[in-house]
C-alpha cells in the first residue's frame, strides 16, 4: 500500500520534471520581484501597475483577509440573533428564524452570490440616480460610497487620552476581580471603568479643542468624489457570505444553548439568582464552550468560501494570484504552492486563535 | 421522556380538533406573552407583510406563465416563467445532443427508482438494490452517458451540461468519496504511525483548501503530473478534484463515528476470535454507519450545492447554462428574466437539499427512538 503511494508520488514527480524540461517552463521564485503590469480594482495598500508580483500577492491577500473578517463579523452577529430567535418563547419569531435557516442553508452559495451581484447590485441606477441614505451613504451600480473620518489637530491627544483611559480601566477591572475572588465583596468596578474610558478623552477634547470632520461623498459630474468607494464585488461577496454563514452559525448557537442542561438553569433560579444573572453567569458561559469549536470551523469555511470571488471577479487571492498571476508568469508550480500554502496557513491561524480562546474558557477539571 | 415512534392510536375527530385549537391558541398566546414578545410579533408581522405579498404577487399572480417567445414577457415587471419553460431542455441537459437525451433520462430514472426503493422503509431486497446501485449501476450509467460502444454514438464530455451534469458530478463524488473517506478514516486510526500520519496529513491538507483552489489545481497542474502526450479530459479532472476533496470530508465524518464506538466493542469482537476484517465488517462498521448516516447525508447536501462551482472552470452546469440563457440577446428584455432564472434554480436546489436534510433528520429521530426503546 505504502509502496503504491510512494510509487504514484515518484511517478508524478518524474513526469513533472520531464514536463518542465519539455515545455521550457521557468522555475524559481525570482518572478516575485518582477513588475506585474496590471491594475487591481481594490487595494488596501499603495499599488501601481509597476509594482512587483510580491506586492500583488500582498494586495490580494489583504483583500481576502478583509473580506473574511468583515463577512465573519456580520455573519456572527446575524447568526447569534437568528440562533437565539429560534429559541425565542415567541413562536412566530422562532418559526421565521427557522424558515430563514432552512431556506438559506439549502441554496448553493454560488447562486446566492450571483443573485446579489447580477440581480441586485448590477441593475442599480448609475451614480446620478444613486440610492442615498441621509445624503451621506450612496449606493449605485459602481459601488457603495461611504464617508470617511478626517482627523484634524488635537485628535492625537484625544486618542492618547482614550488609550490611557482604556489601560486604566483594564487595570481596575483586574484588581476588582482579584479583590472579589479574595474577599467575596464587589466593587462598583463597572461604573469606574466606564468613567475611566470616557472621562479623559472628553476632558482633553474640552481643554485642548478637537476637530473631527467627515469626508462625505459628493456627486460631481458623473461620479462621486470624497469618502471611500467600496466596489460592488466586495458588497456582493460580503452580503452573500454573511447571510449564508449566519444560517450555519445560527444552528451552532441554537445547539449550544440547548446543550446547557435545564437543571443548571433551575438550580441557579433555586439559589435565588435573578434571570439576567442566570443567563450571563450560567447559560452563556456553558453554551460558549459548546459553540466555540464549531464556530471556528465556520470561520475556516468562510475563508474557503471567500475564494468563490473568482466567479464574480472580486480581486481576492484565488482570482488574482492563482488566476491572473499564474497566467502571466506561466509558472503554475510556484504560484499554486504559494496560494495553497497561504490558504492552509490562514486556516491554521484561525484554528490556533480559536483554540487559544477555547482553552481559556474550557472547563477546569480537578 | 418516553417517546415512541409509533403513531398514537387515532383519536376521534372531536379530540383532534380540540388539540388543534389548543395548539393554535398556545401559539397565539406565545406571541403576546410579554410586552417584548408583543413588540417582536408586530415587527415580524410588519416584515412579513412587507415582503411576502409582493413576492407572491411577483412570482405567481402577475407572472407570465404561457408564451411562445420572449415577447410574452417584455414590459412586465413580474416573473417570466416562459424563460424557464422555453429553455427547460437546455437547463436540464445543457448542450447534450437532442437525439441522445433519452440516455440521460434512462440513467437518471434508474437512479431515482433505485434511491426511492432504498428510502422506503421495509422494502424487501434492500441489500441487493444497494449493492446494484454501488456496483454495476455507475458502470452502466457511465457507458450509457459516454457512449461509443454497443452502437451508441459517443458524446464527448464537453457536450455534457445542465442539471444532469450537476447530478453526475454529485453522484460520482458521493460514490467514490465515501469508500475512500472510510479507508482514510480507518488508516488514520492505524497502529502504524507512518500510515496514520500519512492519512492524517492527506485529510488535513485537502480539507484545508478551498474547492475552487483544488479545481484550479486539477486544471492547471494535472497536465504536469502525467506523462507528456497524455490528455486528461477536463470533466474527469474536475471529478478527481471532487473525489479527493470530499474523501477528506467524509473521512472526518467517519472519524467521529469511529470515535463513538466504545473500546469494549473491539475487545469483545477480538475475544470472540474475529480477525480485523470480520471485526470491522460484522461489529464495528454497522454501528458506525448508524451514527454517521446523518453526517453523510449532510455532506451529500453540501456536495450537491458545491457542484455548481464547476462553472468556474468552464463546464456547462446548471448555473452556467442559466447564465448563458440570460445573456442570450433574445432574452435581454429586462431584469425579470434573470430574477426568474435565479428563483427557479433556487427552488430546484432547495427542493433537493431540503428533502435530503429532512430525510436525514427523520432517520436520526427514528433511530434514536429505536435505541431508547431497546
Amino acid at each position: 500500500m505504502l509502496l503504491l503511494i510512494a510509487g504514484a508520488v515518484a511517478f508524478a514527480v518524474v513526469n513533472t520534471l520531464a514536463n518542465i524540461e519539455r515545455l521550457n517552463i521557468r522555475t524559481g521564485f525570482e518572478f516575485l520581484t518582477r513588475p506585474a503590469g496590471f491594475d487591481i480594482a481594490q487595494r488596501l495598500i499603495p499599488y501601481t501597475e509597476r509594482s512587483s508580483y510580491l506586492s500583488v500577492f500582498v494586495v490580494a491577500l489583504l483583500n481576502t483577509i478583509v473580506l473574511t473578517v468583515v463577512a465573519g463579523t456580520l455573519a456572527t452577529i446575524l447568526g447569534f440573533v437568528i440562533g437565539l430567535g429560534r429559541l425565542s418563547s415567541n413562536r412566530l419569531v422562532a418559526a421565521v428564524a427557522a424558515a430563514y435557516v432552512e431556506v438559506v442553508r439549502n441554496v448553493p452559495l454560488l447562486l446566492q452570490l450571483f443573485y446579489w451581484y447580477f440581480a441586485v447590485l448590477r441593475p442599480l441606477p448609475p451614480p446620478r440616480q444613486s440610492l442615498g441614505l441621509f445624503d451621506v451613504v450612496f449606493l449605485n451600480n459602481r459601488g457603495l460610497y461611504v464617508p470617511t473620518p478626517v482627523f484634524g489637530p488635537g485628535v492625537t491627544a484625544v486618542l492618547l487620552a482614550l488609550l490611557m483611559g482604556l489601560v486604566g480601566a483594564v487595570v481596575v477591572g483586574v484588581v476588582a476581580h482579584r479583590h472579589r475572588v479574595r474577599t467575596g465583596r464587589r466593587w462598583p468596578a463597572g461604573w469606574l471603568m466606564c468613567g475611566l474610558v470616557l472621562a479623559p478623552p472628553v476632558a482633553v477634547a474640552f481643554v485642548n479643542g478637537f476637530s473631527l470632520s467627515w469626508d462625505v461623498p459628493v456627486l460631481t459630474g458623473f461620479n462621486f468624489r470624497g469618502g471611500v468607494a467600496i466596489i460592488p464585488e466586495f458588497v456582493a461577496m460580503t452580503v452573500a457570505l454573511s447571510l449564508y454563514g449566519a444560517s450555519y452559525i445560527a444552528e451552532i448557537v441554537r445547539a449550544g444553548v440547548q446543550a446547557v442542561p435545564l437543571g443548571q438553569k433551575e438550580a441557579a433560579l433555586a439559589l435565588g439568582m435573578r434571570n439576567r444573572l442566570v443567563v450571563t453567569k450560567i447559560v452563556v458561559p456553558q453554551a460558549l464552550r459548546v459553540i466555540l469549536p464549531p464556530l471556528g470551523g465556520q470561520y475556516i469555511q468562510l475563508l474557503k468560501n471567500s475564494s468563490l470571488a473568482a466567479a464574480i471577479a472580486y480581486p481576492d487571492l484565488m482570482l488574482i494570484f492563482a488566476g491572473t498571476v499564474l497566467n502571466q508568469t506561466g509558472q503554475p508550480l510556484e504560484v499554486m504552492i504559494i496560494t495553497m500554502a497561504t490558504y492552509l496557513l490562514l486556516g491554521l491561524a484561525i484554528a490556533a486563535a480559536v483554540n487559544l480562546y477555547n482553552r481559556r474558557i474550557a472547563r477546569v477539571e480537578r | 421522556m418516553m417517546k415512541t415512534a409509533r403513531p398514537r392510536p387515532s383519536a376521534e375527530p372531536g379530540r383532534k380538533a380540540a388539540a388543534l385549537v389548543s395548539t393554535a391558541s398556545a401559539f397565539l398566546k406565545s406571541c403576546v406573552s410579554t410586552p417584548l414578545n408583543a413588540a417582536l410579533t408586530i415587527a415580524v408581522l410588519w416584515l412579513l407583510a412587507a415582503t411576502v405579498p409582493p413576492l407572491v404577487e411577483w412570482a405567481v399572480i402577475d407572472a407570465v406563465w404561457w408564451g411562445q417567445s420572449s415577447r410574452a414577457c417584455a414590459g412586465t415587471d413580474a416573473a417570466c416563467w416562459v424563460f424557464v419553460g422555453l429553455r427547460f431542455d437546455q437547463i436540464l441537459y445543457g448542450p447534450y445532443p437532442a437525439p441522445e437525451r433519452w440516455r440521460i433520462d434512462v440513467a437518471l430514472g434508474a437512479a431515482v427508482a433505485g434511491i426511492v426503493a432504498l428510502l422506503i422503509p421495509g422494502m424487501p431486497g434492500k441489500k441487493y438494490i444497494g449493492l446494484a446501485m454501488l456496483g454495476p449501476y455507475p458502470v452502466l450509467a457511465a457507458v450509457l452517458l459516454v457512449g461509443g460502444v454497443f452502437g451508441l454514438p459517443s458524446v464527448p464530455t464537453a457536450q455534457w451540461g445542465g442539471l444532469a451534469l450537476n447530478l453526475v458530478v454529485a453522484a460520482w463524488a458521493i460514490v467514490t468519496a465515501i469508500p475512500a473517506g472510510l479507508l482514510l478514516a480507518l488508516g488514520r486510526r492505524s497502529k502504524l504511525p507512518v500510515v496514520a500520519n500519512a492519512c492524517a496529513a492527506f485529510i488535513e491538507f485537502w480539507r484545508g483548501l478551498p474547492l475552487i483552489g483544488i479545481l484550479f489545481l486539477a486544471v492547471v497542474m494535472f497536465p504536469l503530473f502525467v506523462p507528456p502526450g497524455v490528455e486528461v479530459d477536463k470533466l474527469l479532472r474536475a471529478l478527481i478534484a471532487f473525489s479527493v476533496f470530499n474523501a477528506a470530508n467524509f473521512a472526518e465524518v467517519f472519524r467521529g463515528g469511529l470515535q463513538a464506538i466504545p473500546r469494549g466493542q473491539y475487545e469483545a469482537a477480538q475475544s470472540l476470535g474475529l480477525g480485523y476484517g470480520r471485526m470491522m465488517t460484522l461489529v464495528i462498521l454497522p454501528q458506525v454507519v448508524r451514527t454517521v448516516l446523518p453526517g453523510i447525508l449532510n455532506t451529500c447536501v453540501a456536495i450537491l450545492k458545491e457542484t455548481t462551482i464547476v462553472l468556474v472552470i468552464g463546464l456547462f452546469e446548471f448555473l452556467a447554462v442559466l447564465q448563458a440563457g440570460m445573456a442570450d440577446p433574445e432574452w435581454l428584455i429586462g431584469d425579470q428574466v434573470r430574477e426568474t432564472g435565479y428563483l427557479f434554480a433556487a427552488l430546484v436546489f432547495w427542493a433537493l437539499c431540503f428533502g435530503m436534510s429532512r430525510y436525514s433528520a427523520w432517520l436520526e429521530r427514528s433511530w434514536s427512538a429505536g435505541q431508547r426503546r431497546a
